[in-house]
């Protein structure tokens, strides 16, 4: 498989400054030092709980936020040589001289505050065609309801204001907006979790419609584990501003290793009363990401911790093609968890 | 089963300046003592205005318009019920926190920043157990070796008695407003900040004398929702309201929280009225499950009845619309959108998103029919079991 | 077609918002009798000298006002200036001193804050510490100041409060451009390659301005007050000419009439200065009605 992305050791700390000359003091570590691999036309499902830093890594990506260290290689399709461009540092105007602001976009989570109120959704939508490139102004009209038509809506719905609109029709704007410059690669961040139950299926299945059509890839940041099964071919779990393990999905779901995400899954609500869940409990909150424990960060509520996940940090270790995990234990968990709570 | 609430036909309307929004439109469903009741809908369908008007305290500018919202606290005379909305304010108020009390969504608005988790804890109790409390440190007192001064130990009762007789009698009211005497109830707090300490203790939450001394920022998100458990525990309620109470915890936490409240039916809480829209939570907490759509009630049954043998359009497909475990089909969706309360779609309010719609259905809303045991539903084409 | 356009649309349910406050109605039409006042000035009070019309007419010095009579209809003041052709002339002046003021620091203010809130960081924190030094300036003294420095004039009074004023407006902007920054929309526009300059004309500005609007309408009143008591204390427009403040002033000596009529010479300091408080409350009332109409929480969702 073809790479699309390859984050390198990305590190995105958010100072805290005090004291009379606001020097820093400490450090929020939202993301701390992750390896991730993102290959053309998957999607990869990021998940984790509130705090553990998966929006930041999303955000970091698109260059929304700077990171404090490490790289991100774009691979970019250039006719038939692939360029690869590390855009972790590079400026906003070179990322857009080199074409690729364009191929990096976003679905917001809120689609309320995701759209200027006071513009109409053809403004919306013709933001990001004229942020980029020159057109004529007949030639972007079609061009927007061509993208209205893609989502679902029709061009009755051009000359109208974003609050007139649904939270899903709201959603699908977004995503014709993010669609609209001819993206590689799209971030999703939780683009479902403010929607309905009965809408969030829409979305969804829009979302997989157009990713086969523009062969798109997609990063699905998500805590809802059941919404991450059904989009995602991969998925990485993180922890505490580090990826603890990731995986093909039906791998994962099958046979997970990490004791965080065997207690993730094990957790999940499923909609199905003759599946009786076996729920791993994990004692205590998630820890401060200002002063995350040493070694392990999942030391402090991981159920089966030794002498040595407190003093050394696991690094991400492929245990079988495609199957990485960073724990000490990763050989022993899954007998350790059987003998504990009985084979699931 | 005996009843714990009934609720008949209940309308609450909300008046805002766009138009009157009909959020509840005749609504009636029962809840069973020693069951919990759980009620699905999307956002906006009306589930949380059914248990703010069960409390009484929708907001302005809704109003309950008409209906009967009956209230059994004792299982074991199952006569006449008490009507709520026929009561005055100061019986909900004593009411409230007490016999029933609710859970809210967001663990961060529902306590008081500036107050300490003891305090808050230690409030309900004094609102409501004052008499109770005022006994026990009266028991306490008449012990001997309390190590308080003999004269004093002996005043101290006779005011306690007073208490335990009646919270609100004129001579406490009286020494609350003097300097020196003020200071009469320092036992009562003792006693009720005592109580909080078991009461969260019992909730699984660690160091609880350290806690009751902490403020909510102090505590995490999972931690301040077992706080408000707590409150609402307090006075071991009949009926216990939790709207969205797991909604904004993460999954681990919610593990807890809903672990917990499992153990808690077994024990302590007599009934519960389980709010959310994650049909997750519903399938392995609920006994019965209610589902509303746009204000109205479309169907009720046994937990099992409604995953396994779904008879309302509604329901059906917005189980289908759900990804499972095992999703390996497309998601079904429900196309269109959820109607604007102010126009409401005639007749059947589900009818403009339904496949299986006639001409009935958009002139008169269907009643609400026995189907099956213990399994009703409000659609003139309900499927076949 | 025009008809249809949602942004008239929209217009039209905001200015439909607006009039259903019955402070704003009265706040509105006072303001529109001051502009007819204003426009109609040469037909209302036609000026004696044609390239002075700022200039009220006097017949004769005396220091006694003369009650309002057939030929002064309102009467004159100290000086024998036509009370009457002061305030016609005078709302021009009120209008000028207000708006331009206004706008002018308006226009600061919103381009310092929206810059300072917008970038934040060490850019914000140069900004917001000289507008601190600003704002911990004794504001009239500090106008005086400049006027002394300047030199005596109307024009001069209009440039000091102006200078000074924009302080108040950057904090606002700030404020509510903070809020704004971090908003999807925001990043969303920062994601198509948008520069910076553009996100805050396009997306900051118009969404953020709202506060800073209202506070501004209610500021003109005030600051005609502001520019009056210049007047008054001589600093502002020169001798005799047109303008609410001045006309106080002369009068400041018939506040109280001889003994036993002590009312003899209300007209000369109740009108003009009513008329400028009719002024100041007409943009009280705007600014109340705007800022309920401009609250985001009572619009439609």
């Amino acid at each position: 498989m073809q790479k699309l992305l390859e984050l390198k050791n990305l590190v995105k700390h958010y100072p805290i400054r005090g004291g009379i000359f606001r020097r820093q003091v400490n450090s929020v570590k939202a993301v701390d030092g992750i390896d991730l691999d993102i290959y053309k036309g998957e999607c990869l499902g990021l998940v984790g709980e509130s705090g553990c830093g998966k929006t930041t890594v999303s955000k970091t990506i698109v260059r929304l936020h700077d990171p404090t260290s490490g790289e991100i290689h774009f691979h970019k399709q250039n006719g038939s040589e692939t360029v690869v461009t590390d855009i972790s540092r590079i400026s906003h105007n070179a990322l857009k001289k080199s074409k690729i602001r364009g191929k990096l976009q976003m679905v917001f989570q809120d689609p309320t505050t995701s759209m200027d109120p006071r513009m109409l959704i053809k403004n919306v939508i013709a933001e990001p065609i004229k942020g980029l490139e020159k057109t004529s102004s007949r030639e972007l009209e079609s061009r927007i309801i061509e993208l209205l038509n893609l989502v679902g809506l029709s061009k009755y719905h051009l000359l109208r204001y974003p609050h007139e609109f649904s939270g899903g029709q709201r959603q699908r704007i977004a995503v014709a907006r993010a669609i609209a410059t001819k993206p590689d690669f799209i971030v999703l961040d939780e683009p479902t979790s403010a929607l309905d139950v009965s809408v969030q299926a829409q979305i969804l299945n829009l979302l997989k419609k157009l990713q086969e059509e523009f062969n798109l890839t997609y990063l699905f940041v998500t805590h809802h584990l059941l919404v991450v099964k059904y989009i995602s071919t991969r998925i990485a779990v993180m922890y505490l501003g580090k990826i603890v393990e990731s995986a093909p999905t039906d791998r994962l779901f099958e046979r997970p290793v990490h004791p965080y995400t065997n207690a993730l899954l094990s957790g999940i609500p499923v909609p199905n009363v003759n599946y009786t869940p076996r729920p791993i409990i994990l004692s205590g909150d998630v820890p401060s990401p200002i002063d995350p424990p040493p070694g392990c960060r999942f030391s402090t509520r991981c159920p089966f911790v030794k002498e040595r996940c407190s003093a050394e940090i696991p690094k991400l270790k492929e245990i079988e093609p495609g199957h990485s995990v960073a724990c000490h234990l990763a050989s022993e968990t899954e007998k350790l968890i059987a003998d504990k709570y009985g084979s699931r | 089963m005996a009843k714990v609430i009934e609720i008949k036909d209940v309308n609450t309307n909300f008046y805002t300046y766009e138009g009157i929004i009909k959020a509840l439109d005749s609504v009636s469903l029962t809840i069973d003592h020693g069951s919990t009741f759980g009620l699905v809908g999307e956002s906006g369908c009306g589930k949380s205005v059914t248990a703010r008007s069960i409390m009484r305290i929708v907001q302005e500018p809704g109003k309950i318009e008409s209906g009967k919202i009956l209230f059994y606290p004792d299982p074991n005379k199952n006569g006449e019920g008490v009507d709520l909305l026929q009561k005055p304010e100061s019986y909900m108020r004593d009411l409230r926190g007490d016999k029933i009390s609710m859970i809210f969504q967001e663990p961060n608005s529902a306590l008081n920043p500036i107050f300490t988790i003891g305090f808050q804890i230690s409030e309900s109790l004094l609102f409501h157990r004052k008499k109770e409390l005022c006994q026990s440190v009266v028991d306490d007192l008449g012990k001997t070796g309390n190590g308080l001064f003999i004269p004093l130990s002996a005043l101290l009762k006779k005011i306690y008695e007073i208490g335990a007789r009646n919270p609100e009698a004129l001579l406490l009211g009286l020494f609350s407003r003097i300097p020196i005497l003020k200071r009469w109830d320092r036992l009562l707090k003792k006693k009720a900040l005592n109580r909080s300490i078991e009461l969260i203790d019992d909730l699984g939450i660690p160091n609880p004398q350290e806690v009751v001394k902490l403020y909510p920022h102090n505590l995490s998100g999972g931690m301040k929702q077992r706080v408000v458990i707590a409150i609402a525990l307090a006075c071991h309620p009949v009926l216990l309201i939790a709207d969205e109470a797991t909604s904004n915890l993460d999954v681990t936490i919610q593990a807890q929280i809903l672990n917990l409240l499992k153990e808690l039916k077994k024990k302590e809480i007599s009934s519960v009225l389980l709010i959310t829209h994650d049909l997750g939570v519903v399938a392995h907490t609920c006994d019965r499950v209610g589902v509303m759509y746009a204000g109205q009630l479309c169907e009720v049954a046994d937990v099992r009845d409604i995953f396994e043998n779904p008879r309302h359009p509604y329901t059906s497909a917005l189980l289908g619309s759900v990804p499972k475990l095992l999703q390996k089909k497309t998601l079904q969706s429900i196309e269109g959108n959820v109607p604007n309360l102010v126009n409401p779609p005639e007749g059947c309010r589900f009818h403009p998103r339904c496949q299986y719609k006639t001409d009935i259905c958009s002139e008169k809303a269907p009643p609400m029919e026995e189907v099956g045991t213990n399994h009703s539903v409000a659609c003139y084409h309900h499927l076949s079991g | 077609m025009l008809n249809n356009h949602p942004k008239l649309k929209e217009l039209k349910f905001t200015a439909s918002r607006i009039f259903k406050d019955p402070s704003a109605i009265i706040g509105f039409s006072l303001i529109a009798v001051f502009i007819v006042i204003a426009i109609g000035a040469p037909y209302f009070a036609p000026p004696k000298w044609e390239s002075r019309p700022y200039i009220m007419p006097h017949k004769g010095f005396s220091r006694m006002p003369e009650p309002p009579s057939k030929e002064h209809i309102l009467g004159t003041t100290s000086g024998q200036y036509d009370i009457y052709y002061g305030i016609i002339w005078g709302t021009r002046t009120a209008f000028r001193v207000g708006l331009v003021v206004v706008g002018f620091s308006l226009v600061i203010g919103v381009a310092v804050g929206t810059i300072a809130g917008y970038f934040g960081g060490i850019v914000d924190e140069i900004i917001m510490r000289l507008v601190d030094v600003v704002l911990a300036l004794p504001y009239l003294v500090l106008v005086m100041a400049f006027i002394v420095a300047l030199g005596k004039g109307l024009d001069n009074v209009i440039l000091a409060i102006a200078v000074i004023q924009w302080r108040n407006y950057a904090r606002v902007m700030r404020a509510s451009i903070l809020t704004l920054r971090d908003l999807d929309y925001v990043h969303a526009s920062k994601l198509m390659g948008i520069s910076h300059l553009k996100i805050m004309l396009t997306h900051i500005i118009p969404n953020g301005i709202f506060p800073v609007l209202v506070i501004g309408f209610m500021d003109i009143g005030s600051i005609v007050i502001t520019a009056s008591f210049l007047s008054f204390l001589g600093l502002g427009a020169p001798l005799g000419y047109a303008d609410w403040g001045q006309m106080v002033a002369m009068a400041r000596d018939h506040i109280i009439g001889p003994p036993g009529n002590p009312m003899q010479y209300w007209h000369a300091i109740l009108i003009p200065g009513g008329v400028m408080i009719l002024f100041v409350l007409a943009w009280n009332l705007i600014g109340d009605a705007l800022r309920d109409a401009f609250d985001p929480k009572v619009r439609r969702t």
